[in-house]
Parts: C-alpha cells; structure tokens; sequence
C-alpha cells in the first residue's frame, strides 16, 4: 500500500509544473545539435572541445549558466528560449561525467 | 586440350563481363551517414540507393569533391580523415588521417590536388589527388574555413580567428605562392566562390557583413558587401552556424543566409550592392538555388529544422512551404534542377520531390543522413 501511495506520488509529480527530463532526447540533443559547433563527439569544431577533461575544472553552476545564457561576443548562443534550466543542469551534468562517446 | 578450351572459356567470360560491368557514374551520388561513418551511393534516374560503403570515420560535418572522371569522391571526415572512395568499385580505395579536426575541402582544377582545411592543427594540407600523399602543409595558425578551388591551379581560404584570407597558388614548382588579405573582418565562418571562379565572398559572424574578393585581380582588396546589414534590428541566437557553400546565383543576383536575423540577403552580382531581402520562417542554413536559378531553396537551424521554404526569384517571394521531417540537414538539386534530394536526419530518411510540382517521388532509407552529393559536381568550380 505504501509502496503503491509512492508510486502515485511520483507519477503525480512527473505529471505536474515541470516536464519530466528525457535523457535520450538531451543526449541526442548534445551530440547532434550542440554537435554543429562542438563536434558530433565533441572535441571540438568552430566551437571548443567540451570533452570531460577539457572542462572538468569548471562547477556545474558555471556550465549550466553558460549553456542558458551563451557567452556573449562569441558564437554560444543562449539556449534558454529552448530548454529548461533543469534540463541544462542535466547537461552540464552529462558533459563533466563523461559518458560522451 | 581441356586446359586450352578452360582458357577459351574464361577469356570470353571475362570479356563479356568487363562489358556488363561498365559502370556509367554520371547520374549517380554520395550521402553521408554521420553518425555510422558510412556513405550511401545512390542512383539519381532510379531514385535508389545501390550501396553502403563502411568504415570511414567521423563523419559529422562530412563534405566531398569529386574527381574530374566521376569515379573518385575524396571524403572529408570531422575527425581530419580524408577518404577517396571508388564509387565503380564500391569501397574504400585509400584513406590517410591528416590532421585532428577538419571541416572541407576542395580539388583543384585540374584534378590532381585535394586540399583539406583544419580546424586543428590550423591551416591547409595539400594531398595528391592520386596517392593521398602530402605534397604541401600550409599552417594559418587560426581556425582555418571556407576553402573553395579556383582556376589557375589555386585554393583560396580563410581564417576564423584572424579575419585573413589566402590565395595558394600551386601552378608553379616547389612550395605554394601564398598571397595574404588581411582585414576581411571579424570572425569569417564561411565562403564561397562564383561558378566563374571570379568573386570570393565570405560571410562574417562577428559583424553583420560580408566581405568579396575579386580573384581576377593581381593583389585583390577586401571589397565590403551589405555592411551593417542587421543594423537596428536586435540579433536573435543562431543555433547552427549557416552555410555559403550552396552559394545561389540566380540570373543576375545572389542569395545569402542572413545570420542572427531570419532573413535572405539579395545581392546584385556585378554591384554587389543589395537589392532585397526575404523573410524566411527561421535562421537559414542554406539557400540554393535551383540550377536554372528559378527557385532558392531554403532550410532552417535548430529547433526550426524541420521546414523549408521555396522562394520565387522574380517576384523574391516564399511560394512554398512544407515540412519533410525532423531535421532537414541537406538538400541537392538534379544537375538540371528537377529534381531535388532532401535529408531528413532523425527520420533516418532522403525525401526526393518534383521541383516544379513539389510532390513526393520517393523515399530513401538511410542513417542519419546529412550531405548529398551528386557527382555533376565534379565539373562545377567551386563545388
């Protein structure tokens, strides 16, 4: 019984506010997108290589902020008209991890 | 005897079959899978794909040239491989990694040079078309773009981080006569050149502008084109950096990619003065025009890469719009224009639609396509 109350908990909360992150579509979104300028395995192209051991010394926060609000004067765009700040997290998490290949 | 007749035999087999396997490649094409490191060839009459061909690195950002007998396409992977591939044969025929991160390249009029530029280590490296054998390393100590053929025997090219563009000419012995442009601009992201092999232009993403170089000149000088172009007007994000090498020359103008503003740019040929402007649904990616210049395809960046838009080049107005798929990466015309093939990544398909009616004639299956290229190509300055 509670195991089931904690099920509807949890399905209520993917279900309300917020829609619940899809790693398989921001994955793909990192490679394929973020991958025109970074490259497919992001080692870089116009854009810098973003590879985990490039960037392993930048927080979280500080990537996340990037990858939201872009670097102004340079070819980042922000990229908070297009996701939310959760899912940026998601991927400023993804990118320093490391399971890129 | 037996021996004698087995001879007899295998002669006129094999005559026969040299006969049967004549492969004419005029009509026939490359599509870059990305993601799988393949290529797919493909029959432009039949609207087929006959082959894939594995096993040729990273190819995202992967563009090709073709050899002057349309039976080479030199391939130029992301990851700074150069693979010539046999379409005839259907295989790799020789591959080198040349440098550790490249975005084009170009072969040079005659056929014999296959030139690659760098992003890493920065510049151009000179290969023999036949060999793949270095023949010239030139380092630009920059992000090195836009490197196109022109006649003479040259390669012309620019750099990202110092706004320079260089004229390589490899007409004479020995090592390359480089000649220098400096102050093209800021932060130049690509270039094309015109079918004449006479103007050079370079798009630039740190200012609005783009900026010409007449190659007929001795010492060209960077000619402005459409400076300020934006001006007043707020720049939006660009998610994918536009692309010149689909340069559109429609009778008497140009058509460009706006970049940061959802427009096409109308330039006069001869002025290069601006003579109108298009809004489109997003940022453009590319604007082709069809062969006969009648019609400028358009596509779009992400997150609005699903579209694309027609234009008319007479009255500079969108006659059509439709929607393909997920992730309109390329599009190429039939050499005569009447047909156009059309890559829908995430679909993992190449749409083929009647320029003139704009229907749906077939679809291709194919992974996560990216570019077409068929091998009329090869005759093209430029391409």
């Amino acid at each position: 019984m509670r195991n089931l109350l904690a099920l509807l908990l949890l399905t209520g909360a993917a279900h309300s506010g917020e829609p619940a992150l899809d790693p398989t579509a921001l994955t793909r979104l990192v490679h394929q997108d973020c991958g025109s300028c970074h490259g497919l395995t992001l080692k870089g192209g116009l854009g810098p290589d973003i590879r985990p051991e490039t960037i392993e010394h930048y927080d979280a926060e500080v990537l996340t902020t990037v990858i939201l609000d872009g670097i102004p004067d340079t070819a980042m765009p922000p990229w908070r008209p297009l996701i939310t700040e959760k899912e940026a997290a998601w991927i400023a998490d993804y990118l320093l991890k490391g399971d890129t290949q | 005897m037996k021996t004698l007749i087995s001879t007899f035999a295998l002669a006129a087999t094999l005559g026969t079959t040299a006969i049967a396997e004549t492969i004419a490649t005029g009509d026939l094409g490359l599509i870059i899978e990305r993601a799988k490191g393949s290529v797919l060839l493909i029959d432009q009459s039949e609207r087929a794909s006959l082959a894939r061909i594995e096993g040729l690195g990273d190819l995202s950002h992967a563009s090709m040239v073709y050899s002057p007998d349309e039976r080479f396409a030199y391939v130029f992977g992301r990851d700074g491989g150069l693979t010539k591939v046999d379409i005839v044969e259907r295989k790799i025929a020789n591959r080198v990694v040349q440098g550790g991160n490249s975005i084009g390249g170009a072969i040079s009029d005659d056929g014999k040079l296959v030139a690659v530029s760098n992003y890493k280590p920065g510049g151009v490296r000179v290969f023999d078309a036949d060999t793949l054998e270095m023949v010239a390393d030139i380092p630009t100590g920059s992000k090195t773009i836009g490197l196109v053929d022109a006649p003479g025997r040259r390669f012309v090219f620019t750099m990202w981080d110092t706004g320079e563009t260089w004229i390589a000419d490899m007409s004479g012995e020995g090592a390359p006569a480089i000649t220098k442009i400096p102050e093209m601009g800021e932060n130049p992201y690509d270039a094309l050149v015109t079918g004449n092999g006479r103007t050079y232009i370079t798009g630039l993403f740190g200012e609005d502008g783009l900026t010409a170089l007449d190659l007929w000149q001795d010492n060209p000088k960077p000619i402005r084109v459409l400076p300020n172009y934006g001006r007043g007007q707020k720049d939006m994000p660009v998610y994918k950096m536009p692309h010149l090498e689909g340069w559109a020359l429609t009778g008497a103008e140009f058509v460009l990619p706006a970049v940061g503003h959802h427009e096409v740019l109308w330039i006069d040929a001869n002025t290069l003065e601006e003579t109108g402007r298009t809004k489109t649904y997003s940022q453009p990616v590319f604007a082709m025009a069809r062969p006969d210049g009648r019609q400028v395809w358009v596509n779009f960046a992400h997150p609005k890469n699903d579209t694309i838009q027609v234009i008319d080049t007479v009255s500079k107005e969108i006659i059509h719009e439709f929607k393909p798929g997920p992730a309109v990466l390329h599009m190429e015309f039939t050499s005569r224009g009447h047909e156009i093939w059309v890559s829908v990544r995430d679909e993992n398909k190449v749409k083929v639609y009647d320029t003139h009616t704009f229907d749906l004639l077939r679809e291709i299956e194919a992974d996560s396509p990216s570019g077409i290229f068929f091998t009329a190509r090869a005759h093209r300055t430029g391409l």
